[in-house]
């Protein structure tokens, strides 16, 4: 059985996130940038995920793959991180808890190892949600 | 000779620092050094001149393709399709400048429909905070100059302000704080050991959404009540709070600068309301002032603008016209993107397709969407209709408001590219092609009458229907 685990998820700008979004957001630098979800080592080795994997996020309201390093800015077991951009947004609840801001941190995600499956580009991910 | 342009102001942060050098070309038309800019401020100056740019609009054909248009039929496609829908909504506005912000205001009045920046999906909360409990703040001046007790909570400008501790917060020689850094007490408030909290004299590592009661325990150490405090509080330990409480008691002049830390998370609006209360608190004893980290440039531009045309900095209905009204979970763009009540969506100067939920985005492309922006964002990408536009701040001259609310006018670098218009000179021109418009209307209305033929009663834009003296 797939080893999977429910983790709290925050998505915030990263400096390289940032550079990313100005070269552009079709850019190997952007999706280099965001396509990744950072996470405690500890929390990796229970679900047997080598840095560099492709992993499957899933939520409430959808789901997506990235790529799992270990964060570059230490995060407590229990919390992961998608940098803010095109994949975090993929699975960022809409609820607004009457403020108009989306639930962008503080949301349950299970991550689980997709081995073999493909970390997808910016376009690509966004067309298809829209249908074009 | 290359001409070295001085006192630039940057268009990336609520920084908004305007100290930047750039180094243009002889004949004025690329950028080839930019200096004292963080590495993201750099880069925006950089791109501009460094790729082919789109230089004329571009409207979705049958087939999926995009062909180019002029100005002129970019603005009679929008004027017409504003005049069609029932709730158009303008979002956006991080990244132009005060000018175009109020054009904006012009153009939803004319079309009856909502009016919303990036507020919206970052500091609307602590905005409604600020309705609701006030707030003592300063200017980011007085913090260079005066402070000695600086608290970064749910911020990390190591990353998002790359440049707010070294030109403002931390390390500058301000007038009272001739030794800088080394003078000043940092406290970093955050889940995560950012690279803030890596150069902070205190990180208190909360739990993820457990801000509110972190702020309450403060609170209970002002009032007395520090023995009723348990051993832990939001994975916080007790002696940590007592030890930044008194630092906090202690301060001459101390800042708390929140970020989305607060306002993303559980809590919203109540966590920034009891940050003042706590700043009010802290008052009684000592000075304390509250910023907000505003994400762009000119984000702060919308929320002044707006304040003194209708009262209300954002989530604006003008569905009844003149008559402004907010209310956000009700008037705010993600809610009534999930509840599909916007038949038109205008994405400028940001990019909703990238930075909303996407089960907002799919909902909104239901519907026409126009974006208007200088580069390919993935909003542009979506759109049906693309109105390319000069870059505010390097291309564009213009007034921005930076975090503090102090507004700074902004510089052009390079000229536009030939043939170009502002965000400004296209809000304008769709105003103007509506009016047109909605002219022509009421005098096809009036000859028919004359002879005697049916009347099809206008039913829609009563109020700009008056407005253009019918």
């Amino acid at each position: 059985m797939t080893p999977k685990k429910t983790l709290t998820m925050i998505t915030h700008r990263s400096i390289e996130e940032g550079i990313a979004m100005e070269i552009g957001k079709q850019s190997r630098e952007y999706y280099d940038a965001c396509s990744i979800i950072e996470m405690n080592e500890l929390d990796m080795l229970q679900m047997d995920i080598e840095e560099g994997s492709p992993v499957r996020v899933v939520s409430e309201c959808g789901e997506v793959i990235v790529t799992a390093i270990i964060g570059k800015q230490e995060l407590s077991p229990g919390l992961c991180n998608i940098r803010q951009g095109v994949w975090a947004n993929q699975i960022v609840p809409c609820r607004t808890q009457s403020t108009g801001v989306p639930q962008f941190s503080g949301f349950p995600v299970t991550v689980a190892p997709a081995l073999g499956a493909r970390v997808r580009g910016a376009r690509e991910l966004i067309f298809e949600s829209v249908g074009m | 000779m290359p001409k070295i342009l001085e006192g630039i102001g940057c268009p990336y942060c609520g920084c908004s620092c305007d100290d930047i050098k750039v180094v243009v070309s002889d004949d004025g038309k690329k950028i080839l050094e930019v200096e004292n800019a963080c590495a993201i401020g750099t880069e925006i100056f950089l791109q501009a001149t460094n790729h082919k740019r789109l230089t004329r609009p571009l409207l979705r054909q049958p087939d999926g393709s995009m062909q180019e248009i002029t100005y002129q039929e970019a603005f009679d496609f929008a004027a017409k399709a504003i005049m069609k829908a029932k709730k158009p909504l303008i979002y956006g506005f991080g990244s132009t400048t005060c000018e175009a912000q109020g054009a904006a205001a012009q153009l939803m009045e004319l079309g009856c429909g909502i009016l919303d920046n990036c507020a919206s999906i970052c500091h609307g909360p602590s905005l409604m905070a600020f309705f609701d409990n006030g707030h003592s703040t300063c200017t980011l001046g007085e913090v260079k100059n005066r402070a000695d007790v600086v608290l970064y909570w749910g911020a990390n400008p190591v990353h998002a302000h790359p440049r707010h501790m070294a030109r403002y917060a931390i390390y500058p020689f301000g007038f009272f704080k001739g030794n800088g850094f080394q003078e000043r007490t940092v406290i970093v408030v955050d889940p995560r050991k950012t690279d803030t909290a890596g150069i902070a004299d205190y990180h208190l590592q909360i739990e993820q959404g457990k801000d509110y009661e972190l702020f309450n325990a403060f609170r209970m150490v002002l009032y007395g009540y520090e023995s009723d405090i348990p051993e832990m509080v939001a994975g916080v330990p007790k002696q940590s709070i007592l030890e930044v409480s008194k630092i906090m008691k202690g301060a001459k002049f101390g800042v708390v600068f929140f970020g989305m830390g607060l306002t993303h998370t559980d809590g919203r609006n109540h966590n920034v309301d009891i940050a003042i209360s706590l700043m009010r608190d802290l008052n009684a004893v000592s000075k304390w002032s509250i910023m907000a980290m505003r994400g762009h440039f000119n984000v702060a531009g919308p929320n002044r603008v707006w304040c003194w045309t209708y009262g209300f900095p954002y989530c604006i209905d003008l569905t009844k016209g003149d008559h402004a009204h907010m209310n956000p979970g009700e008037t705010s763009t993600i809610d009534l993107a999930i509840r599909d009540e916007i038949d038109l969506f205008i994405n400028i100067g940001t990019d909703a397709a990238a930075h909303f939920p996407i089960d907002a985005v799919r909902h909104l492309k239901k519907h026409t969407w126009i974006t208007i922006d200088p580069n390919m964002s993935m909003a542009a990408e979506v759109a049906d209709l693309h109105i390319p536009v000069g870059i505010s701040g390097v291309e564009v001259p213009g007034i921005v408001y930076r975090m503090d609310n102090v507004p700074i006018q902004y510089r052009k670098v390079v000229d536009i590219p030939e043939g170009m218009l502002s965000d400004e000179e296209v809000l304008t021109g769709i105003v103007n092609r509506i009016e047109e418009l909605l002219q022509n209307q009421a005098y096809e209305v009036d000859e028919k009458s004359q002879k005697g033929l049916d009347v099809i009663p206008i039913t829609s834009f009563p109020e700009a229907y008056e407005s253009v003296g019918n």
